[in-house]
């Protein structure tokens, strides 16, 4: 009865296992210019920030945070606080509760992945730069194999 | 004689088997001879927020945004990027972005003027429309930062849009990408030309 129960708890276990395992993600298939903003939130234990391009590209031209608001063209190039956020720079010229919702809704921001750095994803220079990466990690390797 | 709780257990974890079974079988890549085995299949475009792998499914906010699916279902397709034509959906009024903050009216300043770059190699000719640019865009944005305003000041080579300067602040990041090609090299050289 008791040999029964384990083997019945073990199957318990290994299903959910192989549930949790192939129901995550293989690789991020993170919408195209998504942006992470990792400088400080989890540092201050907030999850990472995920910025949609597309989602705000829809209701506003580029120009107006890319040069009425004075964003820079770079992830991780402009220096975010929440102070700032708060007196109206930034997000915060329109995340003030009347040209879109407030701050108080901070997972609708903070809702990365905890570990994911900051970057656009699917950035060609990102891309680039893992494979330059990826080729250097195995010509080190292939090194090292050589050299025992 | 099998105990309620012995019984539960084994359903949960015999539904948990199957499932995982099937979920299993549905992101196989075990065939080695698979088409398009580095590609990304057209079911993993534009993911929903709880599995695009970036978003914490655990996190309230993410079940709150957006699928981008919803939001992309009536706008021009393309190859690439958010697979959206947003040059098209913005010339065909299908998405009508603000370009002032508080002013819903205030219009974009279009500057409609083509630019014709002529390239080394085989490639057509680039031709640069300030108009689908300035759709977006104000001139500060790229001159002169990014651009010197003036004819034959600028050196810009694919080697540098590729790593992210000269065209590639936006194409390849937010723009399109540098995979389509003819979308910029679309003028044909002249047929006498060697």
């Amino acid at each position: 009865m008791k040999l029964r129960l384990s083997a019945l708890l073990l199957v318990a276990i290994t299903g959910a296992a192989m549930l949790a395992f192939n129901s995550a993600p293989q690789q991020a298939q993170a919408e195209y210019a998504d942006v992470v903003l990792n400088e400080y939130s989890e540092d201050a234990g907030m999850r990472p920030v995920v910025f949609p391009h597309w989602f705000h590209r829809i209701r506003f031209r580029c120009k107006v945070c890319h040069g009425d608001l004075g964003f820079e063209f770079k992830a991780g190039g402009n220096d975010i606080n929440m102070v700032k956020i708060i007196d109206g720079q930034y997000c915060g010229a329109c995340h003030d509760g009347d040209v879109a919702w407030s701050i108080e809704n901070c997972e609708l921001c903070h809702s990365g992945m905890p570990g994911t750095p900051t970057q656009v994803h699917h950035s060609t220079v990102s891309q680039l730069a893992g494979t330059l990466r990826e080729a250097a990690e195995a010509a080190e390797a292939a090194e090292k194999e050589t050299e025992e | 004689m099998i105990s309620l709780r012995a019984r539960a257990i084994t359903s949960i974890g015999l539904l948990a088997t199957v499932l995982a079974v099937f979920v299993h079988a549905a992101v196989a890549q075990d065939n080695p001879n698979a088409f398009n085995r580095l590609m990304k299949p057209p079911s993993e475009r534009n993911a929903p927020p709880e599995s695009d792998g970036i978003h914490d499914p655990t996190a309230d906010g993410t079940l709150m945004l957006q699928p981008p699916q919803e939001s992309f279902a009536g706008l021009p397709k393309s190859r690439s990027g958010n697979y959206v034509n947003w040059s098209k959906a913005i010339e065909n009024e299908l998405v009508a972005p603000r370009s002032d903050i508080h002013n819903p009216d205030a219009q974009a300043i279009v500057f409609d003027l083509n630019i014709v770059r002529e390239v080394k190699g085989s490639m057509p000719d680039v031709v640069y429309p300030h108009k689908q640019h300035t759709q977006w865009l104000d001139c500060s944005n790229c001159h002169p930062a990014i651009f010197i305003p003036m004819k034959g000041a600028n050196q810009i080579s694919m080697a540098s849009i590729l790593m992210g300067e000269k065209c590639g602040v936006c194409h390849g990041k937010v723009a399109f990408p540098v995979s389509e090609c003819r979308r910029c090299h679309s003028k044909p050289k002249p047929v006498d030309q060697p």
